[in-house]
C-alpha cells in the first residue's frame, strides 16, 4: 500500500521515461532574486516562454537588505538582481510579490502563508530549503538553475523517484524542546547525509501534535539530512491553518480539496525504505558546536573529544570544526560566550518563533556586548508581530528590530557576523563562512537563542 | 552542455566529508555576477588568505594538483545548497569530475546538466588511488568504458544512470528532451486541470 509520497509522485507522473526516470509535472515553482531573473531570462533566450506563468511565483528575498526602512537600493548588487527579476517577470507574465508588498518576504515562509503550497500538490523552487514546504503534504523540493530553466519552459522535470524514510517522533514533548530542536536531534543521531536520495515523511505522536508552523520548520532541515524532500501528513491542524489564505481554494472547491487531501495520507500498512522511532524523551534542547548541522548536542553536554569519533576521517573532521569554531574538545556547551544573536530564517521567523523568542526577553534586557537582530520571514509576520507589540518587546530587549528577508543566513545581501565572532542563529546551516568570513555559527531554537542573548553566553532556555 | 568522455589527470585527494557548496563557491560570488570567473572563486575561503593571497597549504594551490580535471573527495560532496554556481566554479577552475562515496543530491543532479561526471566509489578504493596520486600518477576516468584507471593501471568499475550517461557523453540538454512529449504534456495538464482544479 502506498506512502504519501509516492501516492502524490504517482499522480503526477506525465510519462515514464525508462531507468526508473519519471517525467514529473509541477503544480507550482517558486523564484527568488538569487536565481530567478536569470532562469527566466534564460528560458527567453532559449525562444521559449514559461510554460503555465500562473503557476510561478516570485519574491525577492535573499539578496535584499534588512536595515529598518531599506529599499531596493540599499545593497546595490542585490538591486542589479531584482531588477532583472522584476523585468522578466512582466515579460513572462509571471506573479511577483515585490520587495514592500504585503506578499513579500522569504520564500519558503511566504508559500504557505499566502496558501500557494497545498497538501498533495509538487512545487519545485531554485533554493535546498523548498523542503520546508511539505511541511502541509506537499511534495516539495529544491533544484538547481538548469533545472530550474527547464522547469519554466515546460513545466516538468524529469525525475528519478527517491526511497522514502519515516521517521516516527513517539511519545510527547518535555517543557521547552521545540520543533527545532527535534530535527536537530534527528539530524545527529542519523547524519547529514542519511536521507540522501531518500523523500523523509515525519510522523509519530509528537508530530500530530504539532502546530503547522513546527511542522514547517522540521520540514526545513530534511535537507541537513541529505533529503530533498521533507513531509507531514495533511490533517485538521493543516486544513484550519489553510482556510481562508489568499491563494488556497474557496467555496465548493475547497470541499472538493479537502475530501481529497483526506485520502493523502499514507495507508497504516504502507511500506517505506527506511522507517525509525524517535522517542520524545530522547529529546533536550539541542545545539551545534561544529560545522554540520549533524554535529550536535544537548545544550546541557559538552563539546566532543576527537577519540569519541566513528573513524579516524571523522576524527579529523571533529578536529577541524573545533578548530573554527575556537571550541576545546570536553568543554561545556554553556557558558561559551556570545557575540551575535539571529532570529529569523525560513526555519524559525514565523509568527510563533517570534512569539517564542519575544517571551523569553519580555522586560528583559541583552547583555551588553552582544548584537542581536530579529529578521521577520514576511512583510505578514511583520505586521502580525507589530498587531502584537512583540516587536516594542525586542527593541526593549536591545535587539535590532528589521526587515523582512534571508539576511543573516546567508550572508548573501552585505551583511554578516564579523569574523571570529560567535552566533547563536536560528537558521540552518552553520557551514564554515556561511554567516561571513570566519563567523561562527551555533544552530538552536528561537528560545535558546533568546535566552543566549540575555545571558550573553550559550543558555538553556529552561534554565 | 559539454560532452564528456574521458579525462587523465593527477587526482586531488581532497577526502574530507560534507564539503558543502558554501564552501565550494561563497555566495557573494553569485550576486550580481554571471558564470564567467567563478573558477578564480571556487574555494576562496580555502585558497585565499585573508589578505587575498593564495594560501600555500590548500591542496589545490600546490603544484602537483593545480588544474587537476579529477577531484577525489569524501562522504556526502556538494551537500547544502542548491546554487549550480558550486558546478560552474569546479569546471571554471578545470575540474571535470569528482570521485566520491557519495553526493548531495541537487548537486549531483546539476553536474549532470553542465558536463561535469560525479563518480560514486568506496571510500577505500578512492583513498587507493589518492595513495598513488601526484605528479607521476596519473588517473583516468572513461565514462565510455566506465571505469577509473588508477595511477597503477587497477581498472575501476563504476555505474552511472543510463540515461544521464548518454546525455553526458551526448552533451544532450533536458530540454529539448522533455520538449519532445508536448503532447503527453498537455494531455496530462488538461486531466490535471479536470480532476483537481485547486491545483
Ligand atoms: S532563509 Fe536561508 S535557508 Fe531560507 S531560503 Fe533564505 S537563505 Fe535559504
Amino acid at each position: 500500500m502506498p506512502t504519501m509520497f509516492d501516492r502524490i509522485w504517482d499522480r503526477h507522473v506525465v510519462t515514464t521515461l525508462g531507468d526508473g526516470w519519471d517525467l514529473l509535472w509541477l503544480d507550482r515553482i517558486l523564484l527568488h532574486d538569487l536565481s530567478g531573473g536569470r532562469a527566466l531570462r534564460e528560458v527567453a533566450e532559449r525562444g521559449l516562454r514559461v510554460a503555465e506563468p500562473s503557476r510561478v511565483f516570485a519574491t525577492p528575498d535573499h539578496a535584499v537588505s534588512s536595515a529598518p526602512g531599506r529599499t531596493a537600493s540599499t545593497f546595490p548588487r542585490g538591486a542589479q538582481l531584482l531588477d532583472s527579476l522584476r523585468r522578466n517577470c512582466a515579460e513572462q507574465g509571471v506573479r511577483l510579490f515585490d520587495l514592500g508588498t504585503r506578499e513579500n518576504g522569504i520564500v519558503h515562509v511566504v508559500a504557505p502563508e499566502q496558501g500557494i503550497v497545498l497538501p498533495g500538490v509538487t512545487l519545485a523552487c531554485g533554493d535546498s530549503h523548498t523542503c520546508t514546504n511539505g511541511g502541509v503534504g506537499a511534495v516539495a523540493f529544491g533544484i538547481g538553475s538548469s533545472e530550474l530553466t527547464q522547469a519554466l519552459a515546460t513545466n516538468c522535470l524529469p525525475q528519478r523517484r527517491p526511497g522514502t524514510f519515516r521517521i516516527r517522533f513517539e511519545g510527547s514533548r518535555a517543557p521547552g524542546v521545540t520543533a527545532k530542536d527535534m530535527i536537530l536531534h534527528a539530524i545527529g543521531r542519523f547524519g547529514a547525509a542519511a536521507g540522501t536520495g531518500m523523500a523523509l515523511e515525519f510522523a509519530g505522536s509528537a508530530v500530530r501534535a504539532m502546530s503547522l508552523e513546527e511542522r514547517l520548520t522540521l520540514c526545513n532541515l530534511s535537507i541537513e539530512m541529505g533529503a530533498r524532500v521533507g513531509m507531514v501528513a495533511p490533517d485538521n491542524t493543516t486544513f484550519q491553518y489553510l482556510a481562508g489564505r489568499p491563494f488556497a481554494p474557496t467555496g465548493a472547491l475547497w470541499d472538493r480539496a479537502m475530501a481529497d487531501w483526506r485520502t493523502l495520507p499514507s495507508d497504516p500498512d504502507a511500506r517505506f525504505t527506511r522507517d525509525e522511532a524517535i522517542p520524545m524523551t530522547e529529546v533536550a534542547p539541542q545545539i551545534t558546536w561544529g560545522t554540520s548541522p549533524e554535529q550536535v548536542a544537548p545544550i546541557t553536554g559538552t563539546v566532543p573529544t576527537p577519540e569519541q569519533a566513528r573513524s579516524p576521517a571523522e576524527a579529523e573532521a571533529w578536529r577541524a570544526a573545533l578548530d573554527y569554531m575556537g571550541l576545546q574538545p570536553g568543554q561545556k556547551l554553556e557558558g561559551t560566550k556570545v557575540d551575535w544573536v539571529f532570529i529569523g530564517s525560513c526555519t524559525n521567523s514565523r509568527i510563533e518563533d517570534l512569539r517564542a523568542a519575544a517571551a523569553v526577553l519580555a522586560g528583559r534586557k541583552r547583555a551588553g556586548h552582544v548584537t542581536a537582530w530579529v529578521v521577520p520571514g514576511s512583510e505578514e509576520v511583520k505586521a502580525q508581530a507589530e498587531a502584537e507589540g512583540l516587536h516594542r518587546l525586542f527593541l526593549d530587549a536591545g535587539f535590532e528590530w528589521r526587515e523582512p528577508g534571508c539576511a543573516l543566513c546567508v550572508a548573501a545581501n552585505g551583511e554578516s557576523v564579523p569574523p571570529g565572532a560567535r552566533a547563536v542563529s536560528t537558521s540552518n546551516r552553520n557551514f564554515v563562512g556561511r554567516q561571513g568570513t570566519g563567523a561562527r555559527t551555533h544552530l538552536a531554537s528561537p528560545a535558546t537563542a533568546a535566552r543566549s542573548a540575555l545571558e550573553g553566553a550559550i543558555t538553556d532556555p529552561r534554565a | 552542455m559539454t560532452p564528456f568522455s574521458s579525462v587523465t589527470g593527477p587526482a586531488a585527494p581532497l577526502l574530507a566529508a560534507n564539503v558543502d557548496t558554501d564552501v565550494i563557491i561563497p555566495i557573494q560570488a553569485l550576486v550580481g555576477t554571471g558564470k564567467d570567473g567563478l573558477g578564480e572563486q571556487a574555494f576562496a575561503r580555502l585558497r585565499y588568505r585573508s589578505d587575498g593571497t593564495e594560501n600555500p597549504e590548500f591542496l589545490l594551490n600546490q603544484k602537483s594538483w593545480r588544474g587537476t580535471p579529477i577531484l577525489l573527495a569524501g562522504e556526502n560532496f556538494g551537500c547544502g545548497s542548491s546554487r549550480e554556481g558550486a558546478v560552474w566554479a569546479l569546471m571554471g577552475m578545470g575540474v571535470r569530475c569528482v570521485i566520491a562515496p557519495s553526493f548531495g543530491d541537487i548537486f549531483h543532479a546539476n553536474c549532470f546538466q553542465n558536463g561535469l561526471l560525479p563518480v560514486r566509489l568506496p571510500m577505500d578504493a578512492i583513498r587507493r588511488i589518492a595513495a598513488l596520486s601526484g605528479a607521476n600518477g596519473l588517473t583516468t576516468v572513461d565514462l565510455e568504458r566506465g571505469v577509473v584507471i588508477a595511477p597503477d593501471g587497477e581498472a575501476i568499475p563504476f555505474q552511472v544512470d543510463p540515461r544521464k550517461r548518454e546525455a553526458l557523453l551526448e552533451g544532450l540538454d533536458d530540454i529539448s528532451l522533455t520538449l519532445r512529449h508536448a503532447e503527453a504534456i498537455a494531455a496530462f495538464r488538461d486531466r490535471a486541470q479536470t480532476e483537481r482544479p485547486w491545483q
